[in-house]
């Protein structure tokens, strides 16, 4: 047991360390959601009228509706971002040097999604402390019970990122993978407008989008940014964490996997 | 007495047609030091990739200290250290922090690998730049910790896959004389992937893979014996041409 621990501690640490080390990342990880915050959603609110709908008790501002969105973005582009250091760490031989470890394999993949999610947590944390010192608030306590809920949407976004990786065979194949994952998730998501809006333009595109599970990411966190939970959300995202992750120990499995089909195996 | 590696009848497929290694046996004797000689694209790198579970084979075994990887990963990965052919080191985290991100993969930590890594350090020549990010370090001294790293957790068994690529005349020889005296004085097993004769001293075992397949292994008198050569690159040469026998 106690293996385990200090093996997630040092997995961790070193994703801590290297997020530390990497100060664009986490500018460009806060700029990109404030820009959205600042710019984007003052210029739509007053094309946006938002009725009350829950989590919300009364009348809110645009920006108070993006903010679960926003934050939920930056996890996608971290879940992303941690899956092309993925592809960067098998091409520079890393990750050969974690799947070495005596531990069980799916363990060492989960410790890595976990530290990704906490790396995401912190970058969550200082958007909506920029957000709160702008007077962008949720209650207080909702501070507290949305951690859950954005480690396991953390989580899911890391499990999709780790199962691109390793089906991505190098790392100028990434940006394309972006533009068909982040867009089409964040774009068909509840993050810039509710779902029913949606639905009074288009029928299909209401439909995809209930099913996108980063729709149920953005409502997870919503709801648990106001202290509720949101079953149907809550499962969904659970439910797709779990599906994204075995597919990933799947393409990670030495015997089964993808891995004999990647570059440099078969040099020398 | 268990050999701390054996290749059992290996057989591995890129894949239809595209072999890359068929029927390879070798062992590796107790601390002994066996070069694994082949040129680029005899299956070297294939091989490694199989010896540290990258992937697992089509057919056959493989044996670390006993422990079957194939049935048992974990224990055979327990009882080896690996220097990869790439460099696998944090270049932005400290030296001492890239021994300790390692030694916390294998579930090691605490007052006892704070004291392995030091003496570790010591040993290689590292004290003084324990703080200096790796990115700072000339590739001799890279190579050093990443020596260091792989006997962290003190393996009966050290696999190199061409450890010298990249490196200078002097620190090559350093790092070659190095793992020599890991085997003569801590009794360390080691398989050194490499191309290069000169890496081979009269003393070692040697296992010359070509086109995926062992065309002879034996110790360096054998070899020559066997090839009629009277160095290794003659008798590498004398049996790697077509036709020769194994």
């Amino acid at each position: 047991m106690m293996a385990y621990l200090r093996a997630l501690r040092a997995i961790i640490w070193r994703e801590m360390l290297r997020f530390l080390h990497q100060r664009e990342r986490f500018v460009s990880a806060l700029v990109r959601p404030l820009v959205w915050l600042f710019i984007f959603a003052a210029g739509f609110r007053a094309a946006l009228g938002i009725s009350v709908q829950p989590p919300y008790d009364t009348y809110i501002t645009y920006e108070i509706y993006v903010l679960p969105g926003l934050a939920a973005m930056v996890l996608l582009f971290n879940g992303m971002q941690s899956s092309l250091s993925m592809v960067y760490d098998r091409e520079m031989g890393s990750m050969r040097l974690l799947l070495t470890s005596p531990l069980p394999r799916e363990f060492l993949l989960l410790a890595k999604l976990l530290a990704g999610a906490v790396v995401g947590l912190v970058q969550v944390a200082a958007f909506l402390a920029i957000a709160a010192l702008a007077g962008l608030t949720a209650p207080a306590p909702g501070y507290l019970t949305v951690i859950p809920a954005l480690l396991l949407a953390g989580l899911m976004l890391g499990a999709v990122g780790m199962l691109l990786s390793s089906t991505i065979r190098q790392l100028e194949n990434f940006a394309g993978v972006m533009n068909f994952v982040i867009f089409p998730a964040f774009f068909l998501s509840s993050a810039l407008y509710p779902l029913w809006k949606m639905r009074e333009g288009s029928e299909w595109l209401y439909q995809l989008a209930r099913c996108n599970p980063f729709t149920h990411a953005v409502e997870l966190i919503r709801f648990a940014l106001y202290g509720r939970l949101e079953p149907a959300a809550a499962a969904w995202v659970a439910g797709a964490t779990l599906v994204f992750l075995l597919l990933s120990f799947w393409a990670y499995n030495p015997a089964r996997g993808l891995m004999p089909r990647k570059a440099g195996a078969g040099e020398g | 007495m268990t050999a701390a590696l054996s290749v059992t009848g290996l057989r591995f497929a890129y894949g239809k047609d595209g072999f890359a290694l068929r029927d390879v046996n070798f062992a590796v004797a107790p601390g002994r030091f066996t070069a694994l000689l082949g040129a680029n694209g005899a299956g070297k790198s294939t091989l490694m990739g199989l010896l540290t579970r990258l992937f697992t084979p089509d057919q056959g075994d493989i044996r670390v200290c006993g422990h079957d990887l194939r049935r048992n990963p974990r224990a055979g990965l327990a009882a080896m250290g690996v220097v990869f052919q790439q460099p696998t080191l944090d270049l932005d985290l400290t030296v001492r922090q890239n021994l300790t991100y390692a030694a916390g993969l294998r579930g090691l930590g605490g007052r006892e690998t704070a004291s392995r890594i030091a003496a570790l350090l010591d040993r290689f020549v590292l004290s003084p730049r324990a703080c200096d990010k790796v990115r700072l370090l000339n590739g001799g001294h890279r190579r050093r910790v990443e020596l260091a790293r792989a006997l962290l957790h003190r393996p009966p068994l050290l696999i190199l896959d061409e450890p010298t690529v990249g490196l200078d005349a002097p620190s090559r020889r350093d790092l070659v004389a190095h793992v020599h005296r890991l085997c003569q004085e801590e009794g360390v097993s080691v398989l050194w992937a490499t191309h290069l004769f000169d890496e081979v001293a009269p003393g070692d075992d040697v296992v010359l893979l070509h086109r995926g397949a062992v065309r002879a292994r034996g110790s360096v008198p054998d070899l020559l014996a066997v090839s009629g050569a009277s160095d290794l690159a003659g008798a590498f040469q004398a049996l790697t041409t077509e036709g020769a026998a194994a």
